[in-house]
């Protein structure tokens, strides 16, 4: 995973409330076996048309959206399917994170394991971030703020271990395994 | 002085933690049971392999294929090839990866396959207090045996393949009492879609749901998983019901569950979990089963539901509920009753056990399916599929002009074949009526077994106690 400390780049808006990982990208996608080239799938069923022509109306496809690395959703983005598929798929297309007043538990963890930011706002930083899409906002992992062109500040909560991952590109395997010696005590006391 | 009051969950959370949480670190979880399956576990195999790492306990560790496995019998036994070429390389990948690293498969034709969920119970081996994990959200089925079950991604996958532990916070705890006795025609899958309406999609985020009351206590061991099979619709990773003497009388005797004297032993150690007498939960929600309906859901999350005799509710200014009832084809304040019905599927981790299939056939006895519904019946495992066969189901079925097929997950999710056409309305059994879930455009009524059946026989949505006698 790549250390990140700063996110600094221009929004994009999908309002809906409730977006699952089905509309992130649908299971007929999911029969791989690598976690590459899936941002070709993202949001498939809502980008492309039958023939796989993108539609223009969809705001991903619009020329103002192109080159926005963050997605401001409505609340509970990410819910059903552990698809870790979804992550990938935001990450191959270019998002890097996602502002939301609500973010689903699985979608949340996977997403942290991959360098994926979950920004979790108040309702008020929600509604403005829709009101105001294009605009260019601040993620700074370091001190778990999210910046507005306005200059208007506000936390983001981001577990201690989480951000110190994120910040030192540090993947949570090594972690585990540098704690073989407890897992085997564990094991032990377990079966004694 | 006496220890504080527990709920289940920090009993096992407890007993699991290898390491405590702190403020800087999450607790180091111990996983007792790891499913994997062929559609979450290929790059998690590929990270042991660049690093070259073994899988550290490969008895703790199953595998099975499920999602992306056709249902057709030439296809399984037959020697017909699995139409989609990703799919069938995604099961092949399945089988050296299992074999390479020394990992117990059921595959494609093994007597003991099916959908994960299903078998783990089925086989005895989820049992109560066991911390089990799986690449898959629906892994919370597991809980109604007293289990710590959740579902995890890939890369948590390759965690405990790797380690057999978990990095975790401990989940909130939240009490969903259930008093009232459930009306003939109204089962378990009607009282979960009613708790996820009253609780909502997100309602249950952060926490893990206990299931308690006199109603949960009087459900038998498939209806309970039912119950916690779609605490991740109402946005929770867990749900959980304590193990009492239905749940010992079911695992008795199942081909992995402790047998003899261990078998006293584990019992004696499964009576401690349930929740102690005064232990405070973060949030408690009360439930009267006696005033529900079979439930039906009329949009495309789970928690857009009512009652079968209500009409479509009403919301002005709301442009998602627009978009959503304008997917469905469905109109605000119509009835969802009568409704025209184009496939019927009959299956899933959520009601593809027996008595789920007992309770369809009850309907389908001596009837026909609608012409032009085609109606769909997949057991959840082929063990399933042998004891309904043994008592005649899949005759009753197939007289009836219903498709009777091999286990898998089928069409409740667009990955494997079995697909709802577009622009086609199914009333299913399933879990989830996402857009697109059963197939691009295909457009879900998420029910019950009964009501799946009833509206298989009339071809509208109906409500089955007009069918029941």
């Amino acid at each position: 995973m790549k250390a990140i400390e700063v996110l600094r780049a221009r929004t994009v808006v999908l309002p809906g409330s409730n977006i699952d990982t089905d509309q992130i990208i649908p299971a007929r996608f999911l029969t791989t076996t690598t976690r590459e080239g899936l941002g070709r799938s993202l949001f498939a069923d809502w980008r492309y048309d039958g023939q796989g022509a993108l539609l223009p109306d969809f705001v991903l496809n619009r020329p103002e959206a192109q080159g926005c690395r963050v997605l401001v959703a409505g609340r509970n983005f990410g819910c059903g399917s552990s698809r870790e598929h979804a992550p990938w798929a935001l990450l191959d297309y270019g998002i890097q994170a996602v502002i939301s007043t609500e973010i689903a538990d699985i979608f949340r963890s996977n997403s942290l394991k991959n360098g994926f930011l979950p920004v979790v706002v108040d309702e008020t930083t929600s509604s403005w971030l829709i009101a105001n899409p294009g605009a260019e906002v601040t993620i700074d992992v370091a001190s778990t703020t999210l910046t507005l062109p306005t200059g208007v500040s506000v936390k983001f909560p981001l577990e201690a271990f989480s951000r110190y991952c994120l910040l030192n590109g540090v993947d949570e395997l090594g972690f585990l395994l540098d704690r073989r010696g407890d897992i085997e005590a564990y094991e032990q006391r377990r079966h004694s | 002085m006496a220890p504080a009051p527990q709920t289940m969950l920090e009993k096992v959370w407890r007993l699991h933690e290898v390491s405590s949480e702190t403020a800087d670190t999450p607790a180091v979880l111990y996983i007792d049971l790891h499913l994997i399956h062929e559609v979450t576990s290929p790059q998690a195999f590929a990270v042991l392999r660049e690093r070259g790492l073994p899988v550290r306990r490969t008895d703790l560790t199953l595998a099975t294929m499920d999602h992306s496995t056709p249902t057709r019998t030439e296809q399984i036994f037959g020697g017909a090839p699995i139409t989609i070429d990703s799919a069938a390389k995604q099961v092949r990948e399945l089988e050296i990866n299992c074999a390479q690293f020394g990992v117990e498969l059921l595959g494609l034709r093994h007597s003991q396959r099916g959908i994960v969920h299903i078998i783990g119970p089925e086989l005895g081996i989820t049992q109560p207090g066991k911390t089990v994990v799986c690449g898959d959200s629906h892994t919370s089925t597991h809980g109604a045996l007293g289990a710590l079950a959740f579902g995890i991604g890939t890369t948590e996958v390759g965690h405990v393949l790797a380690t057999q532990c978990l990095l975790q916070r401990k989940p909130r705890t939240f009490a969903l009492s259930v008093s009232g006795r459930l009306r003939p025609g109204v089962t378990a899958k009607d009282l979960i879609l009613a708790i996820i309406g009253k609780i909502g999609v997100g309602g249950g985020t952060g926490h893990v749901i206990e299931y308690r009351g006199e109603t949960i206590r009087g459900l038998d061991m498939d209806e309970r998983m039912t119950v916690c099979n779609m605490s991740i619709e109402a946005g929770a990773r867990a749900g959980m019901i304590a193990p009492d003497e239905t749940t010992y009388e079911y695992l008795a005797g199942r081909p992995r569950a402790p047998q003899g004297d261990a078998w006293e032993r584990a019992v004696e150690e499964w009576r401690k979990l349930p929740t102690d007498a005064g232990a405070v939960f973060d949030r408690q929600v009360d439930m009267d089963a006696s005033v529900l309906e079979p439930m039906i859901t009329y949009g495309t999350n789970p928690g857009m539901v009512i009652p079968i005799s209500a009409a479509i509710p009403t919301r002005d200014n709301d442009a998602v509920f627009a978009k959503s009832l304008a997917y469905m084809g469905l109109e605000a304040g119509a009835p969802i009753k009568d409704q025209p019905v184009n496939v019927v599927f009959l299956g899933s981790c959520t009601n593809g056990r027996i008595s789920d299939l007992r309770s369809a056939a009850s309907v389908l006895r001596g009837r026909k399916v609608a012409k032009g519904v085609q109606m769909l019946v997949i057991p959840g495992s082929q063990q399933v599929k042998k004891e309904a066969e043994a008592e005649g189901l899949d005759r009753v079925f197939i007289d009836a002009g219903a498709e009777w097929r091999e286990s898998g997950c089928s069409m409740c999710l667009g990955m494997n074949g079995d697909l709802v056409p577009k622009g086609q309305y199914s009333v299913s059994t399933s879990n989830r009526n996402f857009e697109g879930r059963q197939g691009v455009g295909a457009r879900t009524l998420l029910a019950s077994p009964l009501t799946a059946a009833a509206s298989a026989v009339r071809g509208r949505v109906t409500d089955p106690r007009e069918l029941l006698v």
